[in-house]
């Protein structure tokens, strides 16, 4: 979710409300004497960004290499080309990571995704605005809880020790621990997925609902049209701009699928139905100690997420939407 | 997801409209079950955790699990956990770092999103182009961490924080408000000879309080529930901060390590003292929570709508 906000468009030449001289027609180097504060300013961010993300991202090389950190590290280390990709495409274990994924990410389309539309759809019919503040707040919270801390309610509640489990067990009938069961896995993180998104997911479409003409729906019921007629040619059509552009930012996301939810719950499910791009960069790379093998594995999954999203940004501009970014 | 918009317009008003037709019985019945049952799925587990903490191991041992139905309350979990060092210092480690970590996020960028919000300065697209790229395409675990140990951070605070102390989202709806702020402000300012540091701190900030706020909770939440960080970067268990407790204890009931007396014996963990745990990791978003929810209210937070 987080890639979805989009910068403000900038374009060139446009003066943005206010701020000083028009740019472009000063030399660099008087600008650069007008605005080295800004400069100063940047400098924490630029460092971080620097450390954290440019020298990392070039850090890929090793990727191409039979890397082995003990040994000169990327300048000591061999460069194999393209060897440890085609090596990832023979792991079964990589194929079963890809498989889930994508498998993960289509069943939360089904499952998950009109989930907040109907919760928006439900807290915008409450008429008491008390109440429909108290629901809100209620169902914002879980947003704000760690996955761990999800992980442990979850299995209080479903787990083999878990309230289920002994009212199930209280009742004489037998228990079923949900959280090592890997065949209902993606059941049990779906729900855990409604369970702490789903309300703070649905502010975005209350905020569309809002915008939505409150005459258009008079209009209609003094045509005649009755409640769920106005939701289908009223509600329906004014969300349905959202909709799209959730939708695409959704698929271009397509191999994200949460990550501490899963290094969190592989060992309890086993690595056969949890695994997924994250946990095979994690286990291959740093917990065999195979650096160059997993970064490859990253790597790869950077680079497809790029591509994802940047043909999602472009179905988004041909839909007439704005997408993750305008050109600037 | 935060973009400062003004009060939202509501839909609905406040009570049905004239025109607006009365639901039967049956329609309120099931719209007030579902409701129901929704608040009950997020509050009924808080509930019996919350319950459970506060339960003694009698109780609970005589229930078999977690407790739905009070029977005495008592602190006993609670002062067991914080007579141990093990968990209190975790929280001290989480607090540290979550306020020390918020402190140095929302300065960086607050900083960072004041000296974008200026197309056509000096640099201005190289420098925004760096930021933004962070949105599209994520380095990969195995490279940051080889920077993270090749800094010297494994096993201290700071990896923790300098690694997530920027985010591209937070810097970008930080820049896009301060880019809506008049330009004739900052330039009238510019003219009484107030320096760029001299108008961020007087002018901009003080008309910028609630999406900083509401900025510095993001932050403060995200460092109070790393996780993958912590477990990744910290080996050494006396620098453990509580999410790591929380799943080495709490989700995988293993005994706590570098264990002295009380809750780390070597006896399993009873459940009152599991959930007190629980409890005591939720309470800050529990704290913060509302202090956000004003601004939800207000409107502040609206999500990528845009315009």
């Amino acid at each position: 979710m987080g890639a979805m906000t989009a910068k403000r468009p900038v374009r060139r030449g446009t003066r943005t409300p206010g701020h000083a001289a028009p740019p472009n027609r000063l030399s660099w180097r008087a600008k650069a004497r007008r605005d080295w504060p800004l400069l100063v300013m940047n400098l924490p961010m630029l460092l971080v960004v620097l450390a954290f993300w440019w020298i990392p991202a070039l850090g890929n090389v090793i990727a191409f290499q039979d890397y082995n950190p003990y040994t000169g590290g990327i300048a000591g280390s061999p460069v194999i080309g393209f060897t440890n990709f085609a090596l990832l495409f023979q792991d079964p274990q990589f194929l079963r990571a890809m498989l889930n994924t994508l498998s993960i990410t289509a069943f939360q389309l089904v499952f998950y995704f009109p989930v907040p539309i109907m919760l928006a759809l439900l807290l915008n019919s409450i008429v008491s605005v008390r109440l429909r503040a108290f629901v809100q707040g209620v169902v914002y919270m879980p947003y704000f809880f760690s996955w761990v801390l999800v992980v442990a309610i979850f299995q209080q509640m479903f787990g083999g020790a878990g309230l289920l489990a002994q009212i199930l067990r209280d009742n004489g009938r037998e228990a079923v621990d949900w959280m090592t069961n890997s065949d209902t896995f993606i059941l049990l993180i779906t729900s855990q997925t409604i369970w702490k998104d789903a309300g703070w997911g649905a502010i975005i479409f209350l905020a569309a609902l809002s915008t939505i003409d409150p005459n258009l729906y008079e209009a209609a019921a003094v045509d005649g049209a009755r409640r769920w007629r106005r939701m289908w040619h009223i509600t329906l059509p004014g969300l349905r701009p959202v909709i799209v552009l959730l939708l695409i930012l959704r698929l271009g996301d397509a191999l994200n699928v949460g990550f501490e939810q899963f290094m969190l719950q592989r060992s309890a499910v086993g690595s056969e139905a949890s695994e997924v791009f994250d946990t095979f960069v994690y286990w291959s790379g740093l917990r065999t100690g195979d650096l160059g093998y997993g970064a490859a594995a990253g790597l790869f999954k950077g680079l497809v997420g790029l591509l994802l999203i940047l043909a999602a940004n472009r179905v988004a501009h041909a839909l007439g939407e704005r997408g993750v970014y305008s050109r600037s | 997801m935060t973009v400062l918009t003004s009060r939202r317009r509501r839909s609905t008003p406040a009570r049905l409209a004239p025109w607006e037709e009365r639901p039967s019985p049956v329609a309120r019945l099931g719209k007030g079950t579902l409701v129901t049952l929704i608040v009950l799925a997020v509050l009924g587990p808080l509930y019996t955790i919350v319950l459970t903490s506060l339960s003694s191991s009698a109780t609970v041992n005589r229930v078999g699990g977690l407790v739905l139905v009070p029977d005495g309350i008592t602190f006993e979990a609670y002062r067991q956990i914080f007579s141990d060092t093990v968990v209190s210092k975790a929280v001290l480690v989480s607090t540290g770092v979550t306020v020390v970590g918020t402190l140095i996020s929302t300065g960086v960028s607050v900083l960072g999103a004041y000296s974008l919000s200026r197309p056509g300065s000096f640099l201005h697209r190289p420098l925004l182009f760096s930021v933004l790229l962070m949105f599209v395409f994520f380095p990969g675990i195995i490279p940051v961490y080889l920077m993270v140990s090749g800094l010297g951070l494994k096993d201290s605070y700071w990896s923790l924080i300098l690694p997530t102390a920027v985010s591209a989202f937070n810097v970008v709806v930080l820049r896009s408000f301060f880019m809506n702020i008049p330009g004739e402000i900052l330039d009238s300012a510019r003219i009484d000879g107030a320096g760029e540091f001299r108008i961020l701190w007087r002018i901009v900030l003080p008309m910028s309080k609630a999406v900083t706020a509401v900025i510095a909770m993001f932050y403060a939440v995200g460092y109070w529930n790393a996780w993958f960080n912590a477990m990744l970067y910290i080996d050494d268990t006396r620098k453990w901060p509580l999410a790591l407790i929380l799943r080495q204890y709490v989700v995988d009931s293993n005994p706590l390590p570098s264990a002295t007396a009380g809750v780390t014996g070597d006896a399993p963990p009873t459940l009152a003292i599991k959930m007190a745990i629980v409890v005591i990791a939720v309470v800050p978003a529990l704290i913060i929570y509302p202090l956000v929810q004003r601004h939800f209210t207000k409107g502040v937070i609206v999500g990528a709508i845009k315009g």
